[in-house]
């Protein structure tokens, strides 16, 4: 090649490359922008509607309540990313109340003990259901269906079926301490972040979207995704785990009942987030950004005296209106890049 | 044989990204069974799925029964009486046997199937080809490969039958049930229907076929009465001229093994198989379709698994159930045949495909280092000459040949020592064709032994030092370069389909 080629070629490249990391800023922002205006719109909304809406108090009540739905979106996220679902996270949230009550009530454990066996509980059904679908090559559908009766079963046994009453010694995970916030919500925020950068910046995040993206083809590139499956399996079981503390926490109590449809919420505020149900893209910035999209309007239609019928009418629409234009969104993009 | 032809076909062509077939003339008698026979890729397939509404012509016209014949799908053909038996089974494997080959008009009242109606019926559609013996009601996962086969050709044995395609119908048949098909095709011929039979197998066709078309790129070559021809003309007219001008380049240096496969097996794909691949070499592999070529590949890799036999490396042999992961740690490479499905991560870009099977490479502790994986995956793209708009578009939207640059950057990344590569030219374009060679080349210059299969005779001949050719899952020869012409290859490529059944024949 003629040296001057190369140099009008490296010129080009250069070029490319500036202008491309320009428009990569632009993608991420337009990532999170969309539902960003989705979020003010609604905040906008709520606040015309009830002048009540726009205050302090509401906006600490919902990142008070937040936390569980939040960690467990962060592990159903990756769940998803990787191509599969996990519908026992409801049912684990239960289980690891139900553990930590009974080791703070019968075995008189003291909090910290308490936490890490009931997070230990969490971790221990995500493998269980990791391992199984890996290891038989079932749908993570099927199999975590049957987690969520069998933790479920679990949670009743453990607290003989009726709500256990903690009191105040696992109370201070949501007991306000900076302004109106609860640690709860700091550590929900933390694990966001964390979530986040493992997803974008790690070696494991990278083969959690190969894997959902192409599994055979993360095989031949002789990556075992095996490993990689499970453990984003077994997370997911640990954040459950967690979010069951923060719910048990915020009732002071371990209630066998605790956590059920919590699933379907969950799903809905990552699929909200933008993340596809059939694997390979996602993002926990966004799926949390989707978890407040549903607080807010929850509180907003509380707030605005809507009745419990009609919430749960506006909710459904709004998951599916909120699926139907990020696939919108997501065919422009396609289009505009070939 | 009568003299009226029942189907007619005048200057058919085909033009996908090149021209697939050019003026194609071909006639079809009423009773009787025309072979078309050619190399993988010489247009068979695209000839035949015109004739049967699957693939609309580019240009030409066909005539049936002397009247205007365009089908627009393979539903309106099967209305005008034209059928074909694809090499894909078409059945639905948990329905009955009855229930597939009535499917589009099982007998009801009021929604409700008569299943006695329905199993009668079934059954003189199986006794007419044969298979009176198998209980209609069976479900058809239950049967084997070779009678489903069977029930799929019943299934298109339909009163209007006038032109019949089969489409490779033995291959999947054991000698006994490949009887059977020639006497129930004798039937079909007895009652008039013109029968289209795609074979590779040609003593098959001096069995069965009246005349015999031949088809090379595209282009009808000759169609000869089939008593007449001998098989060796009609190898020689599949070959076409020998390509001269490949033959005189040296073969590269080598510097010891890279590789021994010691009769490594799989089931009835791959049997028996031992090589030698050098370092420095590109060793060729060639063979017909369904030859083992791509299930050899796999099993050096660990893509699937062996029944026997043991790989040997410079330094180590591969443990027996080795994955592909064991494979990649030991220095091995594979370029898939289907890079969409198997290699590439579509919607993903560039950058993230490059990098995957060597992301220890860009990163620190498990932590990615992205400027310096965006260095390298640029330095890559410029070397391969990947045509896009930076390493972030997504290879989704590459042309083929870009796309296989990608999967090249892959494997150079990892820097390994073999790289297996299966049609690794397929679906690419002229231009990034000669840059792969190029960078085949310099591997092989740098001490890589690189084995190559490919379907194109000229494309091995051109770039390989050494061929093996492979039959009905032998490894029956490997010829050096200077020893090959295309007509030994496809002699080889051949051999073992036709001495099967004289072997068979012998000992009977």
């Amino acid at each position: 090649m003629y040296p001057i080629n190369q140099i009008r070629e490296s010129l080009m490249t250069t070029q490319h490359h500036s202008t491309n990391a320009l428009r990569s800023i632009k993608h991420q922002f337009g990532d999170y922008l969309g539902l960003m205006i989705a979020l003010l719109l609604m905040i906008g909304l709520f606040s015309y509607l009830s002048q009540y809406f726009l205050s302090l108090d509401t906006f600490t009540t919902i990142a008070n309540e937040i936390p569980a739905v939040a960690v467990t979106a962060v592990g159903m996220t990756f769940i998803l990313i990787i191509g599969g679902i996990d519908l026992s996270v409801g049912s684990v949230m239960a289980l690891a109340s139900a553990v930590a009550g009974i080791a703070m009530l019968q075995w008189h454990w003291s909090l910290l003990p308490a936490v890490g066996l009931a997070m230990l509980t969490g971790l221990l059904t995500g493998l269980v259901n990791g391992a199984i679908s890996v290891g038989w090559r079932l749908p993570s559908f099927i199999v975590t269906l049957g987690m969520l009766e069998v933790a479920r079963g679990g949670a009743y046994i453990a607290t003989d079926s009726k709500t256990q009453y903690i009191g105040g010694a696992i109370d201070w995970l949501s007991a306000p301490v900076a302004g109106q916030l609860s640690p709860s919500f700091f550590i929900a925020i933390a694990i966001v972040i964390i979530a986040q950068i493992v997803l974008v910046k790690t070696v494991f995040g990278r083969y959690m979207v190969g894997i959902g993206t192409n599994e055979e083809a993360i095989r031949l590139a002789g990556v075992d995704p095996r490993p990689v499956k499970i453990a984003v399996f077994a997370i997911t079981g640990l954040l459950a785990g967690l979010a069951g503390i923060m719910q048990a926490s915020r009732l002071e109590a371990a209630d066998p009942n605790a956590g059920i449809g919590a699933e379907l919420v969950v799903i809905a505020a990552v699929v909200i987030g933008g993340t596809s149900l059939m694997g390979g893209r996602g993002s926990v910035a966004n799926t949390f950004l989707g978890v407040l999209l549903i607080s807010v309007l929850e509180a907003g239609l509380a707030q605005i005296g809507a009745s419990e019928p009609t919430k749960r009418i506006i909710t459904g629409c709004v998951i599916i209106v909120a699926v139907v234009l990020d696939m919108y969104r997501e065919r422009r993009r396609n289009r505009r890049s070939h | 044989m009568t003299s009226s032809a029942l189907f007619h076909a005048s200057g058919i062509g085909k033009h996908y990204a090149g021209p697939v077939l050019q003026h194609i003339d071909l006639t079809l008698h009423a009773g009787e069974v025309l072979a078309l026979t050619g190399e993988n890729g010489a247009g068979k397939s695209t000839l035949s799925k015109i004739i049967a509404g699957l693939v609309d012509p580019s240009s030409g016209v066909m005539l049936l029964d002397g009247k205007d014949y365009r089908p627009e799908n393979r539903k309106s053909a099967e209305q005008q009486g034209v059928r074909m038996v694809l090499q894909e089974l078409g059945l639905i494997p948990t329905l009955t046997v009855a229930e597939n080959l009535l499917l589009d008009r099982l007998p009801h009242r009021g929604g409700f199937i008569r299943k006695h109606e329905l199993l009668a019926l079934a059954f003189d559609q199986m006794k007419t080809i044969g298979l009176g013996h198998i209980d209609p009601d069976t479900p058809v996962s239950q049967l084997g490969i070779g009678h489903q086969q069977m029930v799929e050709i019943a299934r298109n044995l339909v009163g209007n039958c006038k032109v019949l395609i089969l489409d490779e119908p033995s291959a999947m048949l054991t000698d006994r049930e490949v009887e059977h098909l020639f006497e129930q095709i004798g039937k079909l011929k007895a009652r008039g229907v013109g029968i289209i039979y795609i074979s590779h197998r040609l003593d098959e066709l001096t069995k069965i076929a009246d005349r015999v078309t031949v088809l090379r790129d595209g282009h009808l070559i000759e169609t000869l009465p089939m008593a007449s021809t001998s098989q060796d003309e009609i190898v020689r007219l599949m070959v076409g001229k020998d390509v001269q001008e490949s033959l005189d380049r040296p073969r590269r240096p080598v510097d010891g093994v890279a590789l021994t496969l010691n009769r490594l097996s799989r089931g009835q794909s791959v049997r028996d198989v031992s090589l030698t691949l050098h370092k420095g070499e590109i060793l060729g592999v060639a063979g017909l379709v369904g030859s083992g070529r791509t299930e050899l590949l796999r099993l050096i890799f660990g893509a699937d698994r062996s029944d026997q036999g043991d790989i040997h490396l410079t330094d180590k042999v591969l443990p027996a159930r080795h994955s592909p992961a064991d494979a990649v740690k030991a220095g091995i490479g594979l370029v898939t045949e289907d890079r969409k499905a198997q290699g590439l991560l579509l919607s993903q870009s560039i950058r993230v495909n490059a990098t995957i099977a060597n992301l220890g490479d860009v990163s620190i502790r498990s932590w990615l280092q992205t400027a310096k994986e965006m260095n390298i995956v640029n330095r890559m793209r410029d070397l391969l000459g990947i045509r896009s708009q930076s390493i972030e578009q997504t290879t989704g939207e590459l042309s083929g040949g870009n796309q296989q640059k990608v999967v090249f950057a892959r494997w150079i990344h990892r820097n390994c020592d073999i790289l297996l590569l299966d049609e690794p030219t397929r679906g690419v374009d002229i231009g990034a064709r000669a840059d792969i060679y190029q960078e085949m080349d310099n591997m092989a210059a740098s001490g890589k032994a690189l084995l190559m299969v490919s379907s194109d005779l000229r494309e091995l001949m051109t770039v390989c030092d050494r061929i093996a050719v492979m039959s009905a899952g032998k490894l029956v020869t490997i010829l050096e370069r200077g020893q090959w012409s295309q007509q030994s290859l496809l002699e080889a490529a051949f051999s073992e389909y036709s001495s099967v059944q004289v072997t068979e024949d012998v000992s009977h």
